[in-house]
Parts: C-alpha cells; structure tokens; sequence
C-alpha cells in the first residue's frame, strides 16, 4: 500500500515539474538570453546538493547535508571560489531514484545552479545521472558505486571524492584471504551496489586462490537473516557481509545465535554500520571481526594533521560521534567525500576560468584534467589519483579490528593496490 | 545441514514470523470487521509502537527486562490514546465514509513517518533484549527472545479472543459489528464502541512494534512490510473475519518460513501474493468471510 500510495504522489509530482520545467526551458528561451544567468564577477557560484533528507538513505543523508554544510562555510571563510563565494541549495530526494531525477531537473530549471553534487545511493544515481547528461549539468556523485568508472553513465557525471567498490575490494582482497581464509561465503544486498561487491570480490578472491562457497543476495525489504544461514556451507572460513539498510543489528544477532561461538570469522563493511553505535546491544558478535572502513572513525586510527583538522571542522569527535551529541554517531567513512569533492569542483572552477553556463565544457575538460589529489585540508582522507577518462577517483582504504566497541586499524592499503583495468573512456563522448 | 535441523528452522522462523503477523492482522481486521473502514495507517501504529518502547526502554534506563516491561505497557497506551485522537479529530468528522477514511489514513501514515523522522531520526535503534538466550539445536543455535515473543503473541490473541467472546464489551462490538442500528436500539453507544475498537487495533499493532523491537530496531520506516503482510492476510482470511485472519496468518507466516529457508524469501513473497490473488478469483468473500446476501 505504500508503494501505491507514493508512486501516485511522485507519478503526479513528476509530470508538474516536466510541466513546469518545459515551461520555464521554452520561456528562457523566446527571451533569447544566452545560457540563463548573468553573471557579475562577485556572483555567487551556485551548487545545489541533491540529498538524501528522507527515505532509506536519511541517515547518511543528514550527515552528508553537515558535512557540505562545513565545507562550504570553510571554503567561503578562505576566500570562496576564485573570490565568488559558495551558496548551497538543498533539495531532498527522498532516496527514490524517480524522485532524483526531478531533482536535478529542478536544480537546473528553477534554482539554475552550475553544479549537482552529493548523490549517495547507487539506484538514485543511475536514476539521475542521465538526466543530468541531457541538461548538460555537472553531476558530482559521492557514491561508491562502480556504475561511473563502469562507463554506464555519461560524461557529465563525476565521482572525484570517494573510491569505488571495485577498487575497495580489490585491494582488500589479498588482506582477507592471506589473513582470515580462503573459503568465503558472500552475504551483500540483491541490488547493484551488492552485485558490484558480488562480482568484483569473487574475481578478485579467485585470482588469489580463494574459493567463494556461496552468493547469498539478500532483498532489500528482509527484517529477518536466519532463513539465510543454513546455505552457508560447513568449512566455510569466513563471512563477508556487506548490508545496507536498517536490518544490520538484527542481522549481527542472528549470525551470533545461528553460529555460536565456533562460527567462521567474519569481514564486513562499515556501510552497514555507519551512523550505528559499535556498542549498540546486539553488536557484541562482532568483537574481533574485521570492517573496512574508508576512513576510520575513531581519531586514532589516522592521526595525521588534515584528517584531525577535518574531523574537527565537521564537528565529529574523536569516537566518530557529533561533537553536540556523543550517541549521535557520523557517517565518517563516507562523508568525508563531500568535502573532498566541494574542493574538486572549486579546484576545477578556478582552474577553468568558469565564469557561467556557457562554460561547463570547459569546467568538465578541467575535471577531466586532474591527476592528482595530494593530502591536505582539501582531502583528508588522504592522496588521490585521478583518472580522466573514468571520472573516478583512487585512494586507501582502512581495514580495522571491532575491539571492545571500537575500531582499530589494523592495516592500511595502497592505492596501487586497487587499480583494474579500464573499462570506459567517457572523454570520447560529445559535449 | 541435516534436512530435520533444516525443516526445524524452517518451521521456527515461519512460526515466529506468523505469531506477529497475526497479532499486527488481528487490528487490521478487528477495525475493519466493527467499523467497515480500512485504515492504511495501521502499519504505522506498529511503527510507532517500536519507536515508543525505544523511547520509554532509552529514557528509564535500568536493566533491560525492567525498561521493556515498562515499554510492554507504556507503548501500547500511547498509541491507543494517539488512535482515539486520530478517531475524534479525524475520522468521526469524515463520518466513517470508508473512501474519505482511506484517504484520510493515507495522509496520517506520512504525517506519522514525518513527525517520528524529525524527532526520532532517520536511524534504525536497537532496544537491549529483555534476557539472552541462545537455544541450542542439533545444527544451529537459535533467538530464545524470539522464541519468548512468539509465545508473548499467542497469549496476547487468545487474551483479544477471550475479550472479544466472553466480556461485555466485546459483546457490544460484536453486536455493532452485526448491525449498528440494532445494537443502538438496544443501547449500545456505538460511537464509543467504535473509538473503543479503533484504539484497540491500534494497540494491537503497537504491542507487536514492541514485541519485535528487542530482535529487528526501531525504524521511521519499518511500517510498510507489516501493513502489506497484514492486508494479504485479512483479504485470504475474509474481511472482517477475526478467525479467518488467524488461520491465514499462521498459513501465510508459516508457508513463508519455509519457502523463505528451502528457497528463496522472494519465492515466499511471489506464493503469498499469488494466493490472494486465487483466493479474490475463486472465493471474493476470504476463506472465513460472508458472501453479501
């Protein structure tokens, strides 16, 4: 009945705002104003973050809004954007991929911003993305997914601020198979952010020697994971799982009653966990398994001078909660490429000379452009490669120990470690 | 696994998931069985419950059987009070119409997920387990919370049925639920009868939000599933049919365990959905409903 009810509301919400964005495309138009903004050389530059405020992603959602928040205050206390300074518009899309692409629609016709970035959720973004390509519209995804560097997109879409799946589970895979076992059983979400685990950890595992005993894709819409684990086959050395979703507790729990105490040893992702208390009841099974994270929650797991200076500009503690409320737990692994990619895109605004619309070609060449990433306040989490062609981003990720409710880093990779073969070259694209 | 440990499982998880199911159904039906409306809303009284013993279990504190005991009371009365809110304001003024009613409640689940996102988060929260209890079986450990749960639902229908069979009050709302215009010539006052089954389905949901608490968590969202699941059980069971609604609980939760663990949980889905649909082609009325003379 849900579904009913709000594919009506968004059915009737999406044919208004086609209306109303054809309305406005056609009026700029007979005005015969070239682009749609006059720009003053002090204008500010527009950006409008496409945000997860409700739905399923809403957890992320606010942390990734503080975060864009910070940054932006951070870069328009430094001087703005070549002088221009940042302003923000915020428009929720509810984490529905429908939704999502009126929202860039909205962006671009009504609130006229240069730039779209912050999309988290893998099915908002291959629901956005192309509308982004039709209206021309630089589109910063901070998602992880592997749909951009997959070539599945267009070349209007970036993801410079955070590394995708592929390259996360390539590099952690010689780690978990050296290290926890080589028989390991695939436990991910049946969408494709869970595919992309899928498919490129079982390569990557295969490649080692490790052999996957079996793929269990579980629906999104699953509250319950018992009925799961009698797949798991005896001598199975170690579960990987990764969830997202509310269900990640009960999920722990259950494991930690179907297996007892003797059960194979467990890897997963920290998306599963982020915005959760490590000491919420129900965890204690994870005590001594292993997590990724991208960038570790807890202070000490990366000391350097830029991640503490950011961690504090955000307003996180040194447990990776908010500084406000010490229960109210950040998203820290993902968030952080929001402010990486704000930096990004003020990096290729003054580099281009942007001055306006008509000069998103060049803006987009000037992304294309980056190589490099070093570590600084403009990128915490730590040195970046860029690759044009791909429009996708390569950096460290962090694998850590559950000791006692928190986090310890236990090893890092490189970025080398996580390189694949190119799949796509979206510079051959037509702007 | 060994195939016996396999089916023992099976039929747990299929248990377990129809107790709940039938304790969250029974309100859908009750309130549509006395009072001919269907409130789309229902999913969201089981969301509140949750939310609400999350609350009481978070702001007591104290050890984790005294604080959901506490949220085992204190939840379902909120809720009931909130529901006869919802009755007075709202749908006595709509005057019961079902169409106005559906609408109506299809407002209030968005004014419920709203309200609880702005004050509850976007978080899913877990609520610390009355006791732990792992139950060992040959093969496989097991929730003994989940266990003590399904047990809780049982008591609680049977404390529903006894009420609705045997008091008073249950007699009135039966009569009503027979013909309203007889049973207020008789001096029945339905339209306190009616808030009176309204808070009651409501507290029904609520009491199973907080029954599953301790092994799901607290979401602003966790609504939609139970209404849906609920909704299926009361059209297979006949609409209206309290009875009917038990039986189909138990068939659809426990033919879901099984098809769920032996296959695959979208299986289980895709056979429940195709067995309304059988059931609107081949008896319109439910299984246990009337056929309108």
């Amino acid at each position: 009945m849900i579904k009913v009810t709000s594919g009506l509301g968004a059915g009737l919400t999406r044919r208004g705002a086609l209306r109303v964005g054809g309305a406005l495309a056609g009026a700029t138009a007979l005005a015969g104003v070239p682009g749609y903004r006059a720009w003053g050389s002090d204008a500010p530059i527009r950006i409008g973050l496409q945000v997860h405020r409700t739905g399923i992603g809403a957890a992320y959602g606010r942390w990734y809004e503080s975060t864009s928040s910070a940054a932006v205050a951070h870069i328009n206390a430094n001087g703005g954007i070549g002088g221009r300074p940042i302003e923000m518009i915020v428009e929720d899309d509810a984490t529905d991929p429908k939704r999502g692409a009126e929202v860039v629609e909205k962006f671009a016709s009504e609130h006229k911003v240069d730039v779209v970035f912050g999309t988290l959720f893998s099915h908002v973004v291959i629901g956005s993305a192309p509308r982004a390509g039709e209206l021309k519209m630089p589109y910063f995804v901070v998602s992880e997914g592997y749909h951009v560097a997959s070539g599945a997109l267009n070349r209007y879409v970036f993801q410079p601020g955070i590394t995708d799946v592929r390259q996360q589970v390539t590099s952690m895979a010689p780690w978990i198979t050296g290290n926890l076992g080589k028989k390991i059983a695939m436990i991910f979400p049946d969408y494709a952010f869970g595919y992309d685990h899928r498919d490129f950890f079982s390569a990557a595992a295969g490649k080692l020697g490790g052999e996957i005993t079996t793929l269990l894709a579980i629906p999104p819409t699953e509250t319950s994971y018992t009925k799961f684990f009698p797949q798991i086959p005896a001598g199975t050395e170690v579960i990987y799982h990764v969830m997202v979703g509310p269900g990640v507790l009960t999920f722990v729990k259950e494991l930690g009653e179907f297996f007892g105490a003797g059960g194979p040893k467990l890897f997963g992702f920290i998306d599963s966990l982020e915005a959760v208390d490590l000491a919420s009841p129900g965890l204690e099974y994870l005590e001594g398994s292993h997590i990724w994270e991208a960038m570790p929650r807890f202070a000490d797991g990366q000391p350097t001078e830029s991640a503490l200076a950011y961690r504090e500009k955000v307003g996180v503690d040194a447990n990776g909660a908010s500084v406000a409320d010490p229960k109210d737990i950040a998203t820290f692994s993902h968030m952080f490429g929001c402010w990486e990619t704000l930096h990004v895109i003020k990096a290729a605004v003054e580099a281009s000379g942007y001055q306006g619309a008509d000069d998103t070609a060049k803006l987009i060449e000037a992304v294309e452009a980056m190589t490099e990433f070093p570590e600084s306040l403009d990128h915490p989490q730590g040195r970046k490669t860029f690759n044009g062609k791909l429009h996708q981003c390569f950096g460290q990720q962090f694998i850590s120990q559950v000791e006692g409710g928190r986090l310890k880093v236990v090893h890092t990779t490189a970025i080398e470690d996580g390189l694949y073969e190119p799949e796509a070259d979206y510079t051959t694209q037509a702007l | 696994m060994a195939f016996e440990s396999h089916l023992l499982l099976a039929l747990l998880e299929g248990t377990v998931g129809a107790c709940v199911l039938a304790l969250t159904a029974l309100g859908l039906s009750l309130v549509f069985g006395v009072m001919r409306i269907v409130n789309v809303a229902h999913g969201e009284f089981f969301m509140l419950g949750a939310v609400i013993a999350w609350a009481a279990a978070t702001l007591v504190g104290g050890p984790p059987a005294l604080s959901f005991a506490l949220a085992l009371v204190t939840a379902p009365l909120a809720v009931a009070a909130i529901a006869l809110g919802v009755d007075r304001l709202i749908l006595r003024r709509v005057a019961y119409q079902p169409d106005a009613t559906i609408v109506a409640t299809i407002g209030l689940v968005y004014v419920f997920q709203q309200a609880v996102l702005m004050t509850f988060g976007p978080e899913a929260r877990a609520v610390a387990a009355p006791f732990q209890w792992r139950v060992t079986f040959p093969g496989f450990g097991y929730s003994g919370v989940k266990l003590a749960l399904a047990g809780a639902a049982l008591v609680l229908i049977a404390g529903t049925w006894l009420m609705l069979t045997r008091t008073h009050i249950g007699l009135a709302m039966r009569a009503t639920q027979i013909d309203r215009e007889t049973a207020q010539a008789f001096g029945i006052p339905a339209r306190r009868v009616y808030a009176l089954v309204f808070a009651l389905g409501a507290a029904l949901a609520a009491v199973a939000g907080v029954l599953v608490v301790p092994v799901q968590q607290a979401h602003y969202l966790m609504g939609g599933d139970p209404l849906l699941l609920s909704f299926i059980v009361v059209i297979i069971g006949g609409l209206g049919s309290l009875r009917g609604t038990l039986v189909a609980a138990f068939v659809i939760g426990i033919s879901d365990g099984v098809i769920a663990v032996f296959f695959s949980p979208t299986l289980a889905k895709i056979a429940a959905t195709l067995l309304v649909a059988m059931v609107l082609v081949a008896r319109p009325q439910g299984l246990f409903g009337r056929a309108p003379s």
